[in-house]
């Protein structure tokens, strides 16, 4: 048995095992569950047409613009109909639009002529969207990885505490533990991120969003390679915080550092998301790369070789992480008495491996 | 299958703390061997590097002649002396498991732990999860997380302690079997009885040094001085004034003495003989107890 083979019996372990952790199943049908709520509901409680009460010479316009419309017999009726809630407008003659507090503006839109339009940058991304988006990518990473990234760390530990990890040191190399972990944890996160963007997928479907989804493509593509390399830097990192103590209580006390080199880019790209230079020096940085290169991407900044460059950069960052993890890993995971500091780890390769 | 393990000139230390030094020994195909010596002699770490879990700063493990390879720890079984299994897994997933990581494909893992489970008494409890377990049966599962890939050599640290009298008869019947197939079998213990009722050959460690090793009976005839039991009729006070003796025990008309290496036990005999009737007189086998004694004096 080779190196892969040990490899892929330790992740698929790691996978079997945590896809019958109950709190791992309830927190995705969590996540599910506001996927779709987030993308069905808007549409529907922004509820159908307005509803307008006209006299019936007038109604011919308004039926053809689509809008809820209620013939009443006269102007009087039209405004008491308004003032009683029962429609949102009413056009009296004149014409003359009455609404309660606000201007309806499809009734307005349904009633004058506008003048031809034409967009110059068709594609550009509204505004809104173009703040939700690097929230929502953000996010995904930071939750994901700072959730999968924890589970590792847990795992790596569990094995410390019930000094299970002698014998399965005994019997494969210590980089196949960790390489199965590490792709254990990459596995579990995109396929739990792919399940939501499903959901999410089929969710504005249904709400008929539809639009926003070829706009976001081609960003989700390059989102993938980033993603998974940001995780496995991060990964590398929580392992090697795993390994240096000895029960689950403290483990929350050695990962502050990882847990920083997650918050820290994530703030950051939430909230210099409009300052172009910000953004392009974040997009190369290893630990906001991630998020900050997809969303340049999204709103059209980047040049087409921006994000291969940043991806190589985050390529090397990650590869010596993920070394530099292994080697604390390796120096510390036999030390089972007490927390092992990080130089004692780092000098002291206790495994042949 | 009459490969020896070999420890040849070993050291290593933790820090300025030189656990182990310049270790030497065999463990003999066939052969049950003790290893025995006080808290922090260094049994743990010898056993660790010997299944690759520590490095040696210095020397070699070699099996059958050759420099021990990962290749050929996977076909050792091992159990640690600090015990631990997944308590989320139920025992009869992590024997499987652990089999597949010594290499088994998936239906011999299986198969193996079957057997396995059954022999040492798990059979029906085998899909429980670990941490539902009794602690006796969870030492159970860990003997078999040892055994389920059929190993050729055996290193146990400590694996009778914590176990109940007949789980720790169900290992002993395995170790003899595997040693019977020719396996050397190596395990430590403090627990001297259990070793001397067990062991073929002896190694005895000290502070990081090796202080004797062989036989068991070799040991015993190296180590102490000829002992005897004399039993006469009346009093046996006259023994300690014969040329030669060292008296041990005196209690009426029964002593225990020692005499010099080489010297002949006969001529004690006679003079007791021409006292009176004797009732015994025969030699006294030192137990492991002394022997450990005297070599680590």
């Amino acid at each position: 048995m080779n190196v892969t083979q040990a490899t892929r019996l330790v992740a698929e372990r790691e996978i079997r095992v945590k896809l019958r952790d109950r709190t791992f199943l309830f927190g995705t049908l969590f996540f599910l569950v506001i996927a779709a709520a987030g993308t069905i509901l808007p549409p529907l409680l922004s509820g159908g047409p307005k509803s307008v009460a006209v006299t019936q010479d007038a109604a011919g316009p308004l039926r053809a613009a689509g809008l809820d419309v209620r013939v009443v017999a006269d102007d009087g009726a039209a405004e008491q109909a308004v003032r009683d809630g029962d429609v949102d407008a009413a056009v009296v003659s004149g014409p003359e639009v009455l609404a309660m507090d606000e201007a309806p503006d499809e009734v307005v839109r349904a009633l004058s002529t506008a003048p031809p339009v034409r967009l110059l940058d068709p594609d550009a991304v509204d505004p809104v969207v173009a703040f939700l988006v690097p929230f929502v990518f953000a996010f995904v990473f930071f939750i994901t990885s700072q959730t999968f990234g924890l589970q590792i760390a847990q795992s790596v530990t569990e094995e410390k505490q019930t000094r299970i990890v002698e014998i399965l040191v005994a019997a494969v190399p210590v980089r196949a533990l960790l390489a199965g972990k590490v792709i254990a944890g990459g596995i579990l996160a995109l396929g739990q991120i792919a399940l939501i963007g499903l959901v999410a997928v089929l969710g504005m479907r249904i709400g008929d969003s539809g639009d926003l989804l070829t706009l976001l493509a081609p960003a989700i593509g390059w989102f993938v390679p980033f993603f998974l390399l940001g995780f496995v830097l991060l990964a590398a990192m929580w392992a090697a915080a795993g390994a240096l103590v000895n029960r689950q209580e403290d483990i929350a006390g050695v990962s502050t550092p990882v847990q920083l080199a997650v918050m820290l880019p994530f703030f950051a790209v939430i909230f210099l998301n409009d300052n172009a230079t910000a953004m392009r020096v974040l997009s190369y940085l290893p630990f906001s790369s991630p998020t900050a290169m997809p969303l340049r991407l999204f709103t059209g900044d980047a040049a087409g070789w921006e994000p291969i460059v940043s991806l190589a950069i985050l390529l090397v960052a990650a590869g010596a992480f993920l070394v530099a993890g292994a080697r604390v890993y390796e120096g510390s995971l036999l030390r089972t008495n007490g927390r092992t500091s990080l130089r004692a780890a780092w000098r002291e390769r206790e495994s042949i491996g | 299958m009459t490969r020896t393990l070999q420890l040849d000139g070993v050291d290593r230390s933790f820090g300025d703390r030189q656990v182990l030094k310049n270790v030497s020994f065999e463990v003999a195909a066939g052969r049950m061997t003790g290893f025995v010596g006080a808290n922090g002699a260094g049994k743990t770490t010898t056993m660790r590097i010997i299944l690759g879990v520590l490095a040696p700063d210095a020397g070699e493990v070699s099996w059958g002649g050759a420099k021990l390879t990962r290749q050929d720890r996977r076909r050792f079984g091992y159990m640690p002396e600090e015990r631990g299994l997944y308590p989320k897994m139920t025992a009869r997933e992590q024997v499987t498991y652990l089999g597949r990581l010594h290499g088994l494909d998936a239906p011999a893992a299986r198969r193996a732990t079957d057997a396995l489970l059954e022999r040492v008494g798990l059979g029906e409890r085998g899909d429980d999860l670990l941490e539902t377990l009794s602690l006796g049966n969870q030492q159970r599962a860990q003997i078999a997380a040892a055994l389920v890939h059929d190993p050729e050599v055996l290193v146990l640290d400590e694996p009778f302690s914590g176990l109940d009298p007949l789980a720790v008869d169900t290992v002993v019947a395995v170790l003899r079997e595997r040693a019977a197939a020719g396996a050397p079998v190596l395990f430590s213990s403090h627990q001297l009885d259990v070793v001397e009722r067990l062991c073929d050959d002896l190694v005895i460690i000290n502070d990081g040094v090796i202080r004797a090793a062989g036989s068991r009976t070799q040991l015993r005839d190296s180590y102490t001085s000829p002992r005897f039991e004399l039993v006469v009729a009346t009093d046996a006070g006259w023994v300690r004034d014969q040329p030669g003796v060292t008296l041990v025990e005196l209690d009426g008309a029964r002593a225990v003495f020692d005499l010099p290496v080489g010297a002949d036990e006969q001529p004690i005999l006679h003079a007791a003989l021409a006292r009176g009737p004797v009732r015994a007189f025969r030699p006294v086998s030192p137990s492991l107890t002394e022997i450990f004694r005297e070599v680590t004096q």
